[in-house]
C-alpha cells in the first residue's frame, strides 16, 4: 500500500459496508448521496468526482475488487441513465454499492478501467446496449452486436422488431387467448429506418482488412497483411466463431510474431439472444427456464442464483416465507451435483485443447450421463431443468428413480432414489475423481503442457474481476460460499481451493479440489434429507405465490457457480401491490468477466496454447454472450 | 437398409447364383453407401451443442447409425446440424460455411431455436429459424431435444436419403448440368440484410430520396396497408428527405377497433377463394368422368 497515512487506512479497510459509507459522506459530502430510493441501497457519486471517490473505495477502503458494472435506464423515473456498480473485499463482506447518473441524451460516465481492468468488457457492453459513452475508456466499440447496429437495445423506448407489449402476459394472449404473433403484423420482422444515402456497397465488402474492421485491434491489418513483400512475418489469425476449439461460436482476432501471440482480441455476441430484454419483458417466473439457458452445463445453479436475487427483493414486502430447510439442503445438493458436471466437462474439454482428444472425455461424460439422469428423474429435464421456484423447487426427490431415457442394459432403471444417490455420492463420483487423478495429475504430458502456461497473477486476477477457478487458481482464497454465505454453506464443512501458480495447471488442481470438496459437501447434505425427510420443500406445506408481485427495490443475488461468481442484479419498479415484471434484469456472467484478461495470459506464448488457455478459463457461450 | 432389401429386385435370379450375385439398382447402392458414412460437421451453436456431444459420446454414440465422422471444415462435411439458436451475428457465417459444403449436403435444424427461433424468437439479435435462409432437410423439436430425439432425426434423415433417385434432378440437383447457385450471405447493415431485399431497399430508398413520399413501402402485403396510408401522410410531411421504413410498427395503429380484424378478413377472403378452387375443381374432375 502507497497510501502516506497508513494508520486510518488500517482502520478504513476493515471498516463496515455502513461506516464505509459514512467516511465516503463524511469526507466527500459535494459528491456522495445516499440512495434513498425505497429498497435501493448504497450512494450516488457524481459524475465528475467518480473517478475519485472509486479510486478512495478501491485503496483506502479496500474495495478491491469490481463484481459488476452495468447500467439501467429510469425512463419514466427519473428519465435518466444509471451505472450500478458493486464492489467487494477480497477478504470477504457484503457489497459497497455505488451508483452514477447521467442524462439520456448525451450520456457520459467516465470510465473505470483505469482503476478496474475488470470494468472493460463491462463498460462496453453498457455502450452497445445502453448507449453511455465512456470518456477515457481505451477501445469503446460495440461488443455484443455488430458495429453499425441502429440503437442500443435495452434502452426503454427501444423495440425490437418482433415488439408487441412493454411486458408479458400479453392482452391478446390471456385473459382473451387470441394469439396474434408480432411477425403477422411485421412481416419483413424488422424495425429498421434506412436512411436515404445507405451505402449498400459498402456493406457487400468482403476484403481482408473488412473482417477485422470495427474491432478496435491496435494493429495496422492492411500493413500486416499486405501480400506483396515478405519482409514482415507478423500476421493476423482469425479463429472462430467457427472453430473446435472456442467451445462454442466465440471468436479471437491473434496478432503472431512467427508462431508467438504478440496481441489476442477476444471478439463475442455471435450467441447474444438478448436475454436481458426478453428477461424484462418477462415475468419474475417466466425468467427461471431462461436462466437455465445462460451456463446451459450447469443449469441448477443459474436457477439458484436468480431465485436468491429475487427472494431478497420479495423479502422487502410483508408476505414472504423462507423456503423450509430441506428445499435449502435439496438446492445446495443440486448445485453441487451441477459444480461437479460443470468441472468434468471442463476438464474434459481442456484436455481435448491440449491434445488428450476425446478419450477423457467419454468416460467424464459417462459420469455426468448419470446426474443427469438424476436430475431428470427429479425436474423432468436432463439439461434445462428448471427446478427452483422462489421459495421453494419444483417438486421433492422422487421415491424411486425410473428414468425414462435409459438404454436396455442401464441400470439405473429402477431405483430407491436415497440409494441411489448414496452409491453415486459414496463410491462413483469419488471412483471418477481418482481415477481422473491417477491418470493426469502427474501425466508427463499434461504437466509439460500447462506449467508456467497463461499465467494470472494474482494483482491482475483481483483487478481483472476474474472469478471462480480462474481467481483462486491466482492465489485468491475468494469463494462466495465462504466469502459471503449464502443458503445453509455457513453450517456445512468444506474449504476453498486454492493455489498459488496461477497457471492452467494451478487451474486444472483446483477444479479437481473443488470436486472433492463438492463430494464432502454432498456427504453432508444426505444426513440432512434422511433427517427431513417428509417435510415439505415450501415454508408452510403448499406452494408459494406462483407468480409474485415484487415490492420496489434493487437485488443483487450472487452464487459461487461452477465458472464463477454468477450475479443478477435486478430492479424492481414496484408500483401498487407491487411488480410482476423485473424493471431491470442483468446478468453479471462469470465467462464473459472472465475473458478480460485472457489478452494478457496468452501474450508471449504460442499459438496451439491459446486454446488449451481458453479452455482452462472455461467458458460457455450462452453466458458470455446472453 | 439392410443387405437383403437392398436385394430385392423384380429381376429373377437362378437358384443356383442366389447367394453368389445381388441385383440391385444404382440408386439404391448409391444411397445405401451415402447413408451409412454420413459426415456431419463439428459445429455446435448452443445449449444444444451439449446434447449433440452428449449423443456422440459413449451412452447413445451415433457412430452406430455411420455419424461418426465428425470434421471441423465444411469441405469435408455432409451434414449440418444446426445445433442451437441462429443469431444475426451468426447467420452470416454459418450460410457462408453451407455455401462450402459440398454437394450433396443436408442441414438438419435440432431444437426449437434453430426450428423456429424458439423462446429467444422475440430477440432483437435472433433469427426465427435456419430455414429463413438455408433449405433444411429434417427438424427436431425440444429445448434441447434429448439425444434419442437427435438420432430419431438422423434416422429420418436416412430415410430422406433411402427415397431420393438419380434418375430424379430434383432430388439429386448436383447431377444437374449448371452448377450449383451458393445461397446470398446475409449482410449487417444497421440490422441483417438478406441481399434477396437489396434491391427493394434501394428502391426504397431512392424513393425517399427523390421525394416519392409513401411509394417504400408498397410492397407490403394488404395487411399493413392501414398504417401504409397513415406513412404517406407522414413522409409527406417530412419534406427533407424522409427515411424509409420496413418497419409497419413504427407507425401507430389506428385507434378504435381491433387491429388485427383487416388481417382475419383477408385471411376469410383467401380461405373463401381457396374453397371456390377447391369446388371448381371438383366439377370439372366430375365433369370429365362423365365423358
Amino acid at each position: 500500500m502507497d497510501n502516506p497515512a497508513p494508520a486510518p487506512e488500517r482502520q478504513l479497510d476493515t471498516a463496515t459496508v455502513d461506516e464505509a459509507i459514512g467516511f465516503l459522506r463524511s469526507e466527500h459530502a459535494d459528491a456522495v448521496t445516499l440512495d434513498d430510493r425505497d429498497g435501493y441501497e448504497g450512494i450516488i457519486v457524481e459524475g465528475g468526482r467518480l473517478l475519485d471517490i472509486a479510486r478512495v473505495i478501491r485503496d483506502d477502503l479496500g474495495f478491491d475488487y469490481l463484481s459488476s458494472a452495468t447500467a439501467v435506464d429510469y425512463l419514466g423515473a427519473g428519465d435518466h441513465l444509471e451505472m450500478v456498480y458493486h464492489a467487494y473485499r477480497t477478504s470477504g463482506g457484503g457489497a459497497l454499492v455505488f451508483k452514477a447518473q447521467t442524462d439520456r441524451e448525451n450520456a457520459e460516465i467516465p470510465s473505470l478501467v483505469s482503476i478496474w481492468r475488470g470494468a472493460d468488457f463491462q463498460e462496453r457492453e453498457a455502450w452497445d446496449l445502453m448507449g453511455i459513452k465512456f470518456p477515457g475508456h481505451p477501445n469503446l466499440k460495440r461488443i455484443l452486436m455488430w458495429e453499425g447496429f441502429q440503437g442500443h437495445p435495452l434502452r426503454k423506448d427501444w423495440r425490437e422488431a418482433y415488439y408487441e407489449e412493454e411486458q408479458k402476459p400479453f392482452d391478446s394472449r390471456w385473459p382473451g387467448g387470441h394469439v396474434h404473433r408480432a411477425e403477422e403484423k411485421n412481416v419483413f420482422g424488422k424495425n429498421v429506418t434506412y436512411p436515404p444515402d445507405i451505402d449498400l456497397g459498402r456493406l457487400m465488402d468482403t476484403s481482408e482488412s473488412a473482417v477485422y474492421q470495427s474491432l478496435g485491434l491496435g494493429v495496422d491489418v492492411e500493413r500486416i497483411m499486405d501480400k506483396d513483400g515478405f519482409e514482415t512475418n507478423e500476421l493476423v489469425v482469425n479463429m472462430g466463431p467457427h472453430h473446435p476449439s472456442t467451445h462454442g461460436v466465440f471468436r479471437m482476432v491473434l496478432t503472431v510474431d512467427g508462431e508467438t501471440v504478440t496481441s489476442l482480441e477476444p471478439v463475442m455476441g455471435y450467441l447474444h439472444r438478448n436475454h436481458e430484454k426478453i428477461g424484462e419483458r418477462n415475468t419474475y417466473l417466466h425468467n427461471i427456464p431462461f436462466t437455465d439457458r445462460l451456463d446451459y452445463i450447469s443449469s441448477m445453479g443459474n436457477n439458484h442464483g436468480y431465485v436468491l436475487a429475487v427472494e431478497q427483493l420479495m423479502s422487502l414486502g410483508r408476505k414472504y416465507n423462507p423456503p423450509t430447510y430441506r428445499c435449502e439442503a435439496l438446492r445446495v445438493m443440486m448445485v453441487e451435483l451441477s459444480r461437479i458436471v460443470n468441472h468434468l466437462w471442463a476438464i474434459g474439454f481442456w484436455l481435448n485443447d491440449i491434445g488428450a482428444f476425446f478419450t477423457p472425455v467419454l468416460y467424464f461424460v459417462q459420469e455426468r450421463e448419470r446426474i443427469l439422469d438424476f436430475f431428470e428423474a427429479v425436474a423432468g429435464s436432463r439439461m434445462m431443468c428448471n427446478y427452483m421456484r422462489f421459495g421453494g423447487l419444483f417438486g421433492d426427490l422422487p421415491a424411486r428413480i425410473k428414468s425414462v431415457s435409459n438404454l436396455t442394459n442401464d441400470r439405473v432403471r429402477d431405483y430407491n432414489t436415497m440409494q441411489f444417490l448414496t452409491e453415486m455420492i459414496n463410491e462413483r463420483i469419488p471412483r471418477t475423481i481418482d481415477d481422473l487423478e491417477r491418470l493426469l495429475t502427474q501425466n508427463e504430458i499434461l504437466l509439460e503442457r500447462s506449467i508456467g502456461v497463461g499465467v494470472l497473477s494474482r494483482e491482475d486476477a483481483v483487478n481483472y474481476s476474474a472469478a471462480g477457478p480462474l481467481l483462486r487458481g491466482s492465489g485468491v482464497a475468494y469463494d462466495i460460499r465462504r466469502a459471503e454465505p449464502y443458503s445453509i454453506y455457513p453450517e456445512l464443512d468444506f474449504d476453498v481451493a486454492v493455489e498459488e501458480e496461477g497457471d492452467m495447471y494451478a487451474r486444472y488442481r483446483v477444479r479437481v479440489a473443488e470436486m472433492r470438496e463438492s463430494v464432502r459437501i454432498l456427504k453432508q447434505i444426505l444426513p440432512r434429507l434422511e433427517a427431513t425427510a417428509g417435510e415439505s420443500i415450501w415454508a408452510d406445506g403448499k406452494p408459494g405465490a406462483y407468480a409474485p408481485r415484487v415490492p420496489h427495490g434493487e437485488a443483487y443475488g450472487r452464487v459461487e457457480n461452477g465458472k464463477g461468481e454468477l450475479g443478477y442484479y435486478v430492479v424492481s419498479a414496484g408500483g401498487r401491490g407491487g411488480s410482476a415484471n423485473p424493471w431491470r434484469y442483468h446478468v453479471r456472467a462469470p465467462s464473459f468477466i472472465n475473458l478480460t484478461p485472457m489478452g494478457i495470459m496468452s501474450r508471449g506464448h504460442k499459438v496451439a496454447d491459446i486454446v488449451g488457455i481458453l479452455g482452462s478459463i472455461d467458458i460457455v457461450l450462452g453466458e458470455t454472450d446472453r | 437398409m439392410n443387405l437383403q432389401e437392398l436385394n430385392q429386385t423384380e429381376f429373377p435370379v437362378p437358384a443356383e447364383l442366389e447367394n453368389n450375385i445381388a441385383i440391385t439398382s444404382l440408386s439404391q447402392l448409391y444411397n445405401w453407401g451415402r447413408r451409412n458414412s454420413m459426415w456431419p460437421m463439428l459445429f455446435g451453436l448452443a445449449c444444444c451443442a451439449i446434447e449433440m456431444i452428449a449423443t456422440a459420446a459413449s451412452r447413445f454414440d451415433f457412430s452406430r447409425f455411420g455419424f461418426e465422422v465428425m470434421r471441423a471444415t465444411p469441405r469435408q462435411a455432409d451434414l449440418m446440424i444446426v445445433s442451437g439458436t441462429v443469431t444475426k451475428k451468426m447467420v452470416v457465417p454459418i450460410v457462408r460455411l453451407y455455401n462450402q459444403m459440398p454437394e450433396p449436403k443436408y442441414v438438419l435444424a435440432m431444437g426449437a431455436c434453430a426450428s423456429g427461433g424458439g423462446p429467444f424468437k422475440e430477440g432483437y439479435n435472433v433469427v426465427s429459424g435456419m430455414d429463413k435462409y438455408l433449405p433444411v432437410d429434417v427438424y427436431v423439436p425440444g429445448c434441447p431435444p434429448t439425444p434419442q430425439a437427435l438420432l430419431y432425426g438422423m434416422i429420418a434423415l436416412q430415410r430422406k436419403i433411402d427415397g431420393q433417385s438419380i434418375a430424379n434432378g430434383d432430388d439429386v440437383p448436383w447431377y444437374g448440368v449448371s452448377s450449383a447457385e451458393p445461397t446470398p450471405v446475409p449482410v449487417l447493415g444497421p440490422d441483417i440484410i438478406d441481399p434477396r431485399q437489396m434491391d427493394m431497399i434501394r428502391r426504397q430508398a431512392e424513393a425517399a430520396a427523390s421525394d416519392m413520399a409513401g411509394i417504400g413501402l408498397r410492397e407490403l402485403p394488404s395487411i399493413t396497408q392501414v398504417v401504409t396510408a397513415q406513412a404517406a401522410v407522414e413522409a409527406t410531411a417530412d419534406v427533407a428527405a424522409p427515411p424509409v421504413s420496413t418497419d409497419a410498427l413504427s407507425f401507430v395503429l389506428p385507434t378504435g377497433g381491433t387491429p388485427w380484424a383487416e388481417a382475419e378478413d383477408i385471411r376469410e377472403k383467401r380461405r373463401q377463394r381457396a374453397l371456390a378452387r377447391k369446388a371448381m375443381r371438383a366439377t370439372r374432375r366430375a365433369a370429365s368422368e362423365e365423358e
